[in-house]
């Protein structure tokens, strides 16, 4: 295991929750190199043969096994590009952790563009958690531009946390499922935005199969001058149900878009959408200041609850 | 002690005219002591109730908090400084779990055991509740609950209850009677103010006040009010209320 700096492992506490080295499978990749990988008996990881980014391989039946993938960038002016395949095996029941932090103290833009895709065999339930931080007050960027495509084989089941709460300039996420019959996607997105942020989220979740099932919740905040788009569209090709769903509070002078849709396609796709925005509501601070909050702790009390 | 000194307070009507809904107004609530306001709906109780907690600011007069002006005070520093205000429709939040309600209330670092207590003192059984949202999933009656004890776990001064027993079920009534004589036993050096129409809380007063069209026009102990109310609108008891 390479050595990391003190910034590295504040972004990798802030991105995976991790204090010291993971239990289980593990890959860190620091400033565009490999930090430290570690194999176990039913994870293999291997880089892809030109470089571009890893294999990471999930033996049938594995329970109980966790993969920690986190990426952190901390010189300045870095841009690249990462593809990750992961194959998850039949029946198994695993946690997949991925993340990026960027710390940018300099005046160019940092960029970390990872394209995962998820092979999801029969059966297989995973749990995906992906965060996003941002620090540094240089004036370069912080760019984030995540890809994940998700195929899910029949009966299987996905729970996609991802989160992105500070720091991150720019973002454009775009996540494309495709499930088969008896499968079930679940996406839990959390959002905050700052300053002059920009965040563009993009679903296309196809249900292909009878039975199968998709839920995209997203909750944001948009707080100054920030830009937020929330475009999921749910396709229902078969028996199937769908839901999504855009919760936002507006703040300052921010700006929210919300473009939910359906489609259609046979005659038992039960598909719902719905989106609300608004402010914070009055009565909401009023109740946290009669219990001794000002003002401002209130509305982060508010927040914090909100996005939790 | 509360003094509240010649409070008036008026709002502007839908042709933008001035309506005073509370006139020059007298109140004063001792250490020690339990005083239960009634009065017929609209009189102003709730409004008055706002106007302790300064959600309200009043159009003139005073209100006094042991001696000190409290008048210009911001709604945040009225409870700092020991006012407690227990809602007739509580408020729902998105996300905020009935701990994190307690644990703001509590003002430190709330372990769940003692925010567990607080639950139990109102009658819900703290391990259902505790980390549940305090949204719109919860009933008007555990809400309404929920509501009592984060004010419970404020220990204030003086604490305001708006309508306590509103949205709660004959059994659980009964209960909540238990809380609040509880309440009023260990009391000590602070005051409480309960709003309340039924008979059986205003049973448990020191002192009642009855409040109609804005102006107090009744107050005295227990037993000098009660009497002149019973069968009239101001003090219902509960069956029949239901009937
Ligand atoms: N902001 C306001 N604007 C206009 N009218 C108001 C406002 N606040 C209160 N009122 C009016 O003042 C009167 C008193 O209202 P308040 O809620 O204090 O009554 P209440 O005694 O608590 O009644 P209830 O027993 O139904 O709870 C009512 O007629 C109400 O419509
Ligand atoms: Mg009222």
């Amino acid at each position: 295991m390479v050595e990391l700096t003190e910034i590295q492992k504040r972004l990798i506490a802030e991105v995976a929750d991790l204090h010291q080295v993971p239990l289980g499978a593990y890959n860190f990749r620091a400033n565009g190199g490999l930090a430290g990988r570690n194999t176990t008996a039913n994870i293999d990881i291997q880089s892809k043969p030109d470089g571009s980014g890893i294999d990471i391989r999930i033996k049938p039946g594995t329970k109980n096994e966790s993969v920690h993938i986190p990426v952190v960038l901390s010189e300045t002016g870095l841009k690249e590009t990462v593809y990750n395949d992961f194959f998850i095996g039949a029946d198994s029941d695993v946690t997949i952790v991925a993340g990026c932090g960027i710390d940018n103290c300099g005046s160019q833009d940092s960029e970390h563009d990872g394209i995962h895709r998820f092979f999801v065999e029969k059966g297989a339930k995973v749990k995906y958690v992906e965060k996003h931080y941002g620090s540094g007050d240089g004036l370069g960027k912080r760019i984030l531009n995540p890809v994940t495509e998700v195929y899910m084989d029949e009966d299987s089941s996905m729970e996609m946390e991802m989160v992105q709460i500070k720091g991150v300039d720019s973002t454009e996420r775009t996540t494309l499922a495709e499930l088969k019959k008896g499968a079930s996607l679940v996406v839990r997105e959390r959002l905050m935005t700052h300053g002059e942020q920009k965040a563009l989220s993009v679903y296309k979740v196809t249900l292909y199969g009878d039975g199968s099932s998709a839920d995209v919740v997203s909750r944001s905040v948009a707080r100054d001058d920030s830009y937020q788009k929330f475009d999921a569209c749910i396709i229902g090709a078969a028996s199937c149900k769908g839901h999504t769903e855009c919760d936002s509070i507006i703040m300052d002078r921010g700006t929210i878009l919300a473009v939910p849709s359906l489609e259609a396609r046979s005659v038992d796709a039960a598909l719902v959408h719905e989106a609300a925005i608004g402010k914070i509501a009055g009565e909401q601070i009023t109740k946290l200041m009669t219990l001794g909050l000002d003002e401002h702790e209130a509305e982060e009390e508010i927040i914090n609850g909100f996005l939790a | 002690m509360l003094e509240i000194k010649g409070l008036s307070f008026s709002v502007k009507d839908e042709k933008g005219e001035n309506k005073e809904i509370i006139h020059e107004l007298d109140l004063k609530v001792e250490d020690n002591r339990l005083l239960v306001i009634t009065g017929p709906n609209g009189s102003g109780k709730s409004t008055l109730a706002k106007l302790i907690a300064g959600i309200e600011k009043p159009t003139s007069g005073k209100i006094l908090l042991d001696g000190n002006d409290i008048t210009e005070m911001s709604i945040t520093e009225r409870a700092r400084n020991g006012i407690g205000f227990a809602f007739q429709q509580p408020v729902r939040f998105k996300g905020i779990k009935v701990f994190d309600l307690l644990r703001i209330a509590s003002g430190k670092k709330l372990k769940v055991s003692e925010a567990c207590g607080y639950l139990s003192e109102v009658g819900l059984c703290a391990r259902d509740y505790i980390m549940r949202e305090a949204n719109s999933s919860l009933s008007g009656g555990e809400l309404k609950r929920i509501e009592i004890a984060t004010v419970l776990a404020r220990k204030c001064r003086l604490t305001v209850f708006d309508e306590p027993e509103a949205g709660i079920d004959l059994w659980s009534f009964q209960n909540l009677i238990r809380v609040f004589q509880a309440l009023r036993e260990k009391i000590s050096d602070s005051s409480m103010v309960i709003i309340s129409h039924q008979e059986r809380i205003l049973n448990i007063a020191d002192e009642i006040a009855v409040l109609s069209d804005g102006r107090i026009t009744a107050k005295g102990s227990k037993d000098e009010i009660f009497p002149t109310l019973i069968g009239t609108e101001a003090a219902q008891d509960v069956c029949a209320r239901l009937k």
